[in-house]
């Protein structure tokens, strides 16, 4: 079984980071319903006709995944695994719109085209000439993690060398809308910096996009290893516990050996229940991270949580912003992720320092 | 030496027929299931054929005791019909028993539902179950839900028409790498009005029945389905002496990296996708006895597929036929019925005809099989060609 190293990173979020050199230095809070993300100069990347062209998924995703192949110093890779929830819902709602507006007549085929599932990590092939293995996981909150998952087991194989895996999920208006009517959305504007403490129902919705060139080699970019995954489609909360403790023992791992636990928290009362559950349990003594304040809710959210943990194990310092607690770390060697969506799709990560 | 990953069991529903058996009966008898739409109301209408399934939402509601307050989409209802029949069987009695996952795959998801409220949603609260049921995901949550999969690996796959290909490639990976005892793969979508004015728009529908492979061509007929296999490690077929249909014995998906919709000239995503399948099998060409085609009846993916097959197997191309004349592309769904098909095929040494066939295309001089032919057949190789240049082949072994 070969190692799999995480050796770059492309993040674009609600926070400024697509710049690899910092690492939320500078914190951008929001009182909202709807977290937008902070774009970079997407010109910079890719053509202006193209950035134009693009809806914003597709061009998040083509950029982040630029970034971390820069990032990571390669120029191609073997594969590329995309994860979207939701998928490319700027171009689904305007197909959409339009087709029921004008009664099935005077369609385009653009928005069409660009409005399937895998236009994101078509669009990525596309563009660096990988005419390797292509899949894309539309999986609700276990979507990154499953395309994680298929990195994982090609990777420790041997069957590649270098895989682009990521997750992307965007915004678009009348989805938000129709989400706020069901009570998915938090129903009042709500200040990011006190989200756990909102005692309301719905989540920030946020979007991003957060790419990662995953390797069998280890080299000096490298942020860590990433170690197992496993994403189960339910748990009851009688057996979290149970299931995260077999997760680290059958990882060669255990509860004593973590040294940060990072948690999917979006200040939704009814379903944080999972994770206050681990924090006030098995790992009331750990030390505890939370992110969804910074990003918002969207269903490849727990990207920006893997990112986290890969920069934190590499810079070796956690921001006192994530901290959802304080405790005394002296090396941070090994962290697990856990996340979940309204009490399904459950996904435990666990990485390790290179 | 690589046997490959075991199939225990399988389920249908398409355009001709509601099981295995009766999709069976129609493939060797050659009815087609292409007809005029009735059950969405199109301005399309006269202008398209599709391939539908007879049964309404209510009768599939009803058939599977589901209670009528459910926000099932038809693609949850139809997967759901397919991955029952298939955990049948495969005589699973307690699926709790073992690791058993589920990967399907959808591009349609909840998409009939959503068109159908799209505004009303925002006016009443009476159908705004359905939004919680859009996503690509649900219908694959409902499933493992009722078949009783429960804290386990179920994921959901789209890669537009070769979706439920790729479902069956990463179950068969799961099951190789030991992370699975058991997994369902598969996949399913309904006809939707989204579907039907995108394709329209691409100008790739065809106003009468669909002719692969043909000369006069004039685009594809869409269709809605679903079809599941059940994989079993070799393990648990030893200690459960369970009876095996036939075996996943390679596969492989390559990127054309060409074009977001059309397929390259020469066919590179579809090619490197065989060969890569034929190289994890550890088969050369001439191993191959018959090529279920993706073989959609569009002026492009025709020719590219075409080129493709003569680069793989030179002149030495083996019987191919696709059987989208009976049941019309089903787009996600398509790599999950023509496993079923290529299955039938291995088990009972038929080649089934590529109906509506007349005039050879001018580009090459492989003809498709036209006539139902007996013949001992030991591998099966299946194409799926998608959007987004991906392209796919699984190779299935008696």
């Amino acid at each position: 079984m070969k190692k799999v190293f995480i050796n770059g990173c492309g993040v674009i979020s609600a926070q400024k980071t697509f710049d690899n050199k910092a690492f939320l230095e500078e914190v951008i809070t929001y009182n909202d319903r709807v977290m937008p993300v902070v774009n970079p100069v997407y010109k910079d990347f890719i053509s202006g006709g193209a950035a134009r062209r693009m809806a914003l998924g597709v061009k998040m995703g083509v950029v982040a995944s630029n970034i971390a192949m820069q990032d990571a110093q390669l120029d191609s890779v073997d594969a590329i695994i995309t994860g979207t929830g939701m998928g490319c819902l700027i171009d689904s709602e305007k197909f959409l719109s339009k087709l029921i507006d004008n009664n099935e007549e005077f369609l385009t085929p653009t928005s069409f085209i660009q409005s399937t599932h895998n236009t994101v990590g078509g669009q990525i092939a596309l563009g660096i000439q990988c005419k390797g293995y292509n899949f894309t996981y539309v999986h609700s909150g276990a979507s990154f993690e499953s395309a994680l998952l298929d990195a994982q087991l090609q990777l420790s194989s041997g069957e590649e060398e270098n895989i682009l895996v990521g997750g992307v999920d965007e915004n678009a208006p009348h989805t938000v809308k129709i989400h706020q009517l069901i009570g998915f959305v938090k129903e009042e504007n709500t200040d990011t910096s006190s989200l756990l403490e909102s005692n309301t129902s719905g989540a920030i919705f946020g979007e991003g996009a957060g790419f990662f060139a995953l390797s069998t080699t280890q080299q000096e970019s490298s942020y860590a290893q990433v170690i197992a995954i496993e994403t189960l489609n339910t748990i009851s909360k009688k057996n979290l516990e149970k299931r995260i403790i077999s997760f680290l023992e059958e990882s060669g791992s255990n509860v004593s050996e973590i040294d940060a636990v990072i948690l999917g928290n979006n200040g939704d009362v009814d379903f944080d229940g999972y994770y206050n559950l681990l924090s006030e349990g098995v790992f009331a003594d750990t030390q505890q991270v939370y992110y969804k304040h910074l990003c918002g809710e969207y269903n490849t959210a727990s990207s920006f949580g893997f990112w986290l943990g890969a920069k934190v194990l590499k810079t070796q310092s956690i921001p006192d912003v994530v901290k959802l607690n304080q405790k005394q770390t002296k090396t941070l060697k090994t962290i697990l992720l856990y996340n979940q969506y309204r009490g399904e799709n459950h996904s435990f990560t666990l990485l390790k320092q290179c | 030496m690589n046997k490959g990953v075991a199939i225990t069991g399988m389920g249908i529903i398409s355009a001709i027929g509601n099981n295995v058996e009766e999709n069976y009966n129609s493939l060797i008898s050659g009815n087609k299931g292409i007809s005029r739409i009735s059950k969405i109301d199109t301005v399309h209408k006269n202008a398209i054929m599709v391939g539908e399934i007879a049964f309404t939402d209510k009768e599939l509601e009803e058939q599977l005791g589901i209670p009528p307050d459910n926000n099932y989409s038809r693609t949850a209802l139809l997967g759901l019909v397919a991955a029952k029949e298939a955990i049948k069987n495969a005589n699973i009695l307690d699926i709790t028993a073992h690791k058993t996952g589920l990967i399907s795959a959808t591009s349609v998801g909840g998409m009939d539902r959503t068109e159908k409220y799209y505004y009303d949603y925002l006016e009443s609260d009476a159908h705004r179950k359905y939004i919680e049921g859009h996503h690509a995901g649900d219908s694959t949550q409902k499933i493992a839900e009722e078949l009783g999969i429960k804290e386990s690996l179920v994921t959901t796959i789209s890669t537009a028409c070769s979706s439920a290909a790729n479902a069956i490639m990463y179950g068969a990976r799961l099951i190789k790498s030991g992370k699975l005892d058991r997994v369902v793969v598969g996949g399913a979508d309904c006809l939707s009005k989204f579907t039907i004015n995108g394709f329209k728009t691409l100008m790739i529908l065809s106003d009468t029945y669909n002719t692969p492979f043909d000369e006069n061509r004039k685009g594809l007929n869409l269709g809605e389905a679903a079809a599941f296999l059940v994989l079993e490690s070799d393990a648990l077929v030893a200690k459960e002496n369970k009876k095996v249909l036939a075996y996943v014995k390679g596969y492989g998906n390559a990127n054309d990296a060409y074009h977001q919709t059309a397929s390259s000239e020469n066919g590179d995503g579809a090619t490197l996708a065989m060969e890569k399948a034929l190289k994890v099998a550890n088969l050369k060409p001439e191993a191959i006895d018959y090529i279920n085609a993706h073989g959609t009846a569009t002026g492009n993916n025709d020719l590219s597929e075409g080129r493709a097959i003569i680069r793989v197997f030179k002149d030495a191309v083996p019987d191919f036929s696709s059987t989208k004349p009976y049941t019309g592309h089903t787009l996600a769904a398509a790599g999950g019925i023509e496993a079923v098909y290529s299955i039938l095929a291995l088990q009972n040494n038929v080649v089934f005809p590529n109906l509506n066939f007349t005039t050879p295309m001018k580009e090459f001089a492989i003809r498709p099989q036209v006539q139902i032919k007996e013949k001992e057949l030991n591998t099966v190789l299946s194409n799926s060609l998608g959007f987004g240049g991906n392209c796919s082949t699984v190779i299935f072994s008696k």
